[in-house]
């Protein structure tokens, strides 16, 4: 477990979608203030969503896509990806803490309790918490069939996370609607089996 | 206003010597997708420098005479770029530099106006003759964006209440509903097929908020006629409901004896409601109202103030609503 926490890959993973945010943020601070526009905290809040949707559906994708290719390292990034779901699931819940609500406890409990769209995003969080901190070799071992059962968590996970997205929409489903037939898709996909 | 903690460096970046050179490619990918960044910034830039007015002179002369107004507020302007950049406007598209970026075709002029209902003077009427002659004036005020962000605007325009008085209103006329202009080929939201509201879009006002000397019928926006992502030729602003009030690209003025169904309404009733008073005691179900983001803001420091009642034009047009539930009509 030691060698591939350590490992370049598992970094590269996890560290390769916050160049894109980074890049915005940096450019915004000191190369073109309106790089994010004029609410950059909401900003931001929206990328690092969009960003552990992507990663979301990536990780749904990885199963079905090995087994038709046989891409045995694809097949190795499964764990860094999963791990990289929470990780920005947890930088969008943290910008929205931070930058959009300053840390205000009070707040964010209210939000929790009021708000439906926050609700179902704050549960898909901690399945993905759940299954971040149990993706480890030493899991594995200690959880045995039970490990597998946990980790059918990521279902009701995507479905929360598709509700969230699908909740927050004001103005138009479309993109919701393109990302849920995706994630049918690659479950149906699952379902059949390949002829490898 | 309380400053952020800026956050630690990721993990990532506190880097062991044998990783010293992944670094560097790390770095090269970063400077990579800034490189994208700001080549896709070319839509923002095409809006920051104010282009010169392509109204006709009619429009640009009527704009010229606006005089200053008591009723602007001495707030700090958000600045051009965003006033015309970032716009919810979605018959151009629902992202945010969308109506700046796809309203190129747009075409706002010659412009009628289709007033109908319980008033003398009814039919289609030239926007030029529908406005000559009336006072053109200059009024910054605050808008506040259902979304919990606000802007401070310096419109041109003329009072509502203006030419209302114009078009003779009967007395059954208890209120004013409006439409935005329906052109699908010019308007490519209004193509979409999942879209979440329905169009042409409609609001309304009651009769005395329409005739409430702070709504104003706006012809232009920082000394020009107004852009089309800002709802060419002209719109409503009413300063002290929600912005989803202050319609754009006005095609239709109705004058009803019943209160109008409106857009959002229509799309969703528990979330929307017909006077949209702006009240920070009144939560919607995905924001809360009792603060809103001044914009523009930094990236570690939102400009976070607290909400007023009636978006602090409350001296004003309080009285309109004395008496009236205003958790019940939201």
């Amino acid at each position: 477990m030691k060698d591939f926490l350590l490992s370049r890959q598992f970094w590269w993973v996890l560290a390769l979608p916050l160049c894109w945010p980074l890049s915005l943020v940096l450019t915004t601070l000191y190369v073109e203030p309106t790089a994010l526009g004029p609410d950059p905290a909401q900003a931001l809040v929206d990328e690092f969503g969009k960003i552990t949707l992507y990663l979301l559906i990536l990780v749904l994708g990885v199963t079905p896509v090995v087994r038709r290719t046989g891409w045995v390292w694809l097949a190795k990034q499964r764990r860094a990806l999963g791990v990289s779901v929470f990780g920005y699931g947890l930088l969008h819940w943290l910008a929205y803490a931070g930058l959009l609500l300053d840390w205000r406890w009070q707040q964010l409990g209210q939000d929790l309790l009021d708000r439906p769209y926050i609700i179902v995003g704050f549960v898909a969080g901690v399945m993905l918490l759940a299954l971040a901190v149990t993706s480890n070799t030493w899991s594995v071992r200690r959880l045995g069939s039970n490990w597998r059962r946990l980790h059918r968590l990521i279902y009701p996970a995507v479905a929360l996370s598709l509700a969230h997205v699908f909740w927050v929409a004001r103005s138009d489903y479309s993109e919701v609607l393109a990302y849920t037939v995706i994630v049918i898709v690659l479950l149906a996909l699952r379902r059949i089996k390949s002829p490898h | 206003m309380k400053r952020t903690r800026t956050p630690s460096l990721p993990e990532y970046q506190v880097t062991d010597q044998a990783y010293y050179l992944n670094r560097r490619q790390v770095l090269a990918a970063g400077v990579l997708s800034a490189g994208i960044c700001l080549s896709s910034k070319a839509d923002i830039s095409r809006v920051r420098d104010q282009q010169a007015d392509r109204a006709p002179d009619w429009m640009q002369a009527l704009n010229r005479e606006a005089k200053t107004s008591p009723r602007s507020t001495q707030e700090a302007l958000t600045p051009y770029e965003y006033v015309t950049g970032y716009n919810n406007f979605y018959e151009f598209g629902t992202g945010k530099d969308d109506p700046a970026n796809e309203s190129d075709d747009f075409e706002p002029f010659p412009w009628e106006i289709e007033i109908e209902g319980e008033a003398e003077l009814v039919g289609k009427f030239a926007l030029e003759d529908l406005l000559k002659g009336l006072a053109v004036e200059e009024r910054i005020y605050r808008l506040r964006c259902v979304e919990a962000w606000s802007m401070v605007i310096p419109w041109l325009g003329v009072q509502l209440s203006d030419l209302i008085k114009r078009l003779k209103p009967l007395s059954s006329a208890k209120y004013v509903a409006f439409e935005t202009v329906y052109r699908p080929e010019q308007m490519p939201g209004q193509r979409s097929f999942f879209a979440a509201i329905d169009y042409p879009y409609i609001e309304g006002l009651r009769m005395d908020e329409a005739m409430h000397p702070l709504t104003l019928l706006a012809t232009g926006v920082y000394g020009q006629s107004l852009p089309n992502q800002n709802g060419a030729p002209t719109r409503l602003v009413v300063p002290w409901k929600y912005g989803f009030k202050s319609i754009k690209s006005i095609k239709k003025i109705k004058f009803t004896r019943r209160q109008p169904n409106t857009t959002w309404q229509l799309a969703n009733a528990r979330e929307y409601g017909f006077y949209a008073n702006v009240n920070p005691e009144v939560d919607h179900p995905r924001w809360r109202q009792s603060e809103e983001r001044r914009l523009p803001g930094g990236v570690f420091q939102a400009n976070r103030i607290p909400t007023l009642p009636f978006n602090g034009y409350g001296d004003e047009v309080a009285s309109l609503y004395a008496g009236m539930n205003l958790k019940k009509h939201y």
